[in-house]
């Protein structure tokens, strides 16, 4: 009989194997894919010359004016939402629940639509102030306020209850130990998830595809898709493309660089 | 001063040179969770300078009468003066009156993201309006106080758990109350890093620093306080001289307990 392998001779092997599929993949998708009709597709460079400054100066520039608006938004009524959230009186705390549960459970999209929609049928002949940008800021601003509500209550809690106790026996006021002791520490709890928020609205931004707007409030995916429509080809969308990651990566990588200074800091 | 306590007959006393007889003066003290009633009536008077210590089985209440004392849990029943203020009263104004009581807990509870005197300076600041140089000041005086002035840059994780407790003593003392609380501050140390602390409180006593302290470290108590009171159940059940109640408890409750808390430490000698 043959000799049997070892454990290691067969985490070797597997090794082997799980290389050679991998670049047997690789190879069969770059030589069987049509290189030159997806050139002419997504990356005429003449097409490409013709998409810049307004796709930085105003597509990327009205993408991230909505995505700091719907944050600013969310932050605030986030706070306020996770305040309601650890309130003492119930019924603030049921709205607060009831507000996150809806929020959090239906598709952004769906609110975008009904923000455009309902706010005008509800209260007729009000504008939601700031035009394409309010609504905007209103759309975002509603679901990013629900998972930052969850998050701010998280980082709250996650101060140790002795915390307040010493600052009161010091004799702060409760409001002044939330300031001084209480929000310092929740802080550095919440800023990689609160980050991490902003990339999700940095991209949900694209919502506003569904939204009427002029020219000049077009951001990144409306413009890419309006200039491909128009020149019949895809390169303004491969371009918008990078244009999001060149915001989304750094900004993961400073995420991940928060969450590991907060896990050593434990 | 030591051992001739001025209990709450102190007011029928002729000393007319002592204007306030008692420091600390609690009335039928009653705290109940929900149906609970944790506290049944409690009466203790402490007088200025006085060390008194608290001993008791664990969940006999003693936590939550220092709490009360500061008004971290607010009593079902009672009067609590302090000082002179009622804390107990509706209208007092209980951030002011805190500030002249300094409480240390178990858990040290610095704060973890300030500097060894960054924990002393921001209450002095925040909360009495110091400048900074004063609060500065305070804080090393303190700090040499309990002998870390060289761990000033430290954060508190940086610190062992005797030092810790050093720190959270010294940041009550650097808003200088007028009484000192402490509740077990060395159950949640190592053996060997006990005596530093208990050194600590020891020359506070000697200072004249009213105290009450919850406590099984008997030979402290034996040593360092001018009364011992026994609580079980909500009650104080008996008190007097360190001597007399830890020495020959008139009540078998206390007797049962001391016999619990000191056989180990007897089968050690
Ligand atoms: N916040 C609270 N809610 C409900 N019960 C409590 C609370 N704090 C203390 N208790 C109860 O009160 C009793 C006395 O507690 P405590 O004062 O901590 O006793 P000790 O300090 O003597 O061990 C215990 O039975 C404890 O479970
Ligand atoms: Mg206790």
């Amino acid at each position: 009989m043959t000799s049997r392998l070892s454990r290691r001779q067969w985490r070797r092997v597997s090794r082997v194997v799980q290389y050679a599929l991998f670049f047997v993949v690789l190879g069969l998708l770059v030589t069987t894919a049509d290189w030159t009709r997806l050139g002419n597709q997504f990356a005429q460079k003449d097409l490409v010359a013709r998409l810049f400054p307004d796709i930085i100066t105003t597509a990327l520039v009205n993408t991230v004016v909505y995505t700091a608006s719907g944050f600013l938004f969310g932050l605030v009524l986030g706070l306020v939402i996770a305040l309601m959230r650890l309130s003492s009186v119930a019924p603030y705390r049921w709205a607060a629940g009831v507000y996150i549960e809806i929020f959090r459970g239906l598709p952004a999209l769906l609110i975008f639509i009904f923000v455009g929609v309902a706010v005008p049928l509800a209260f007729p002949g009000t504008e939601i102030p700031g035009g394409t940008y309010g609504k905007v800021a209103l759309g975002l601003g509603l679901v990013a306020a629900a998972y930052m509500a969850e998050t701010f209550r998280a980082g709250i809690q996650a101060v140790p209850k002795g915390q307040m106790e010493a600052a009161r026996s010091l004799g702060f006021s409760h409001t002044r130990a939330t300031v001084s002791v209480i929000i310092p520490q929740a802080l550095r709890i919440v800023v990689p998830p609160l980050t991490n928020e902003l990339v999700l609205l940095f991209k949900d931004s694209s919502l506003v595809l569904f939204l009427g707007v002029t020219l000049q409030e077009r951001e990144l995916t409306k413009f890419g898709r309006d200039l491909a429509s128009q020149t019949a080809n895809s390169t303004p969308i491969l371009v918008a493309g990078l244009c999001y990651l060149l915001v989304t990566v750094p900004l993961g990588f400073v995420v991940r660089r928060l969450e590991a200074r907060a896990a050593r800091a434990r | 001063m030591k051992g001739k306590v001025k209990h709450a007959m102190a007011a029928d006393d002729n000393d007319a040179t002592r204007p306030r007889p008692t420091e600390i003066e609690i009335r039928d003290l009653h705290k109940s969770f929900g149906a609970t009633e944790v506290l049944r009536g409690i009466d203790l008077q402490v007088a200025p300078g006085e060390v008194v210590c608290v001993i008791g089985p664990s969940g006999s209440g003693k936590s939550t009468l220092l709490r009360c004392v500061n008004l971290l849990e607010e009593p079902s029943r009672g009067r609590i003066v302090v000082s002179g203020t009622d804390v107990t009263d509706p209208d007092v104004d209980i951030d002011a009156a805190r500030r002249r009581i300094g409480m240390v807990f178990q858990q040290f509870n610095l704060f973890p993201h300030l500097t060894v005197s960054g924990n002393l300076v921001l209450p002095q600041r925040r909360v009495l309006g110091r400048d900074r140089r004063t609060a500065d000041r305070v804080a090393r005086e303190n700090l040499r106080r309990v002998a870390l002035d060289d761990k000033a840059d430290a954060y508190p994780a940086q610190l062992s758990g005797g030092q810790q407790q050093r720190v959270a003593i010294a940041r009550a003392l650097a808003m200088d109350p007028r009484v000192m609380l402490f509740d077990e501050p060395t159950s949640a140390l190592d053996p060997e890093l006990v005596g530093d602390v208990l050194a600590v409180m020891r020359s506070l006593a000697a200072d004249g620093m009213t105290m009450v302290v919850v406590t099984h470290e008997m030979s402290f108590a034996r040593e360092v306080a001018d009364r011992v009171v026994f609580m079980d159940e909500g009650r104080v059940v008996e008190q007097g001289p360190a001597a007399q109640v830890i020495g020959s408890p008139r009540h078998e409750r206390t007797r049962d307990f001391l016999t619990r808390v000191l056989d180990p430490a007897a089968s050690k000698l």
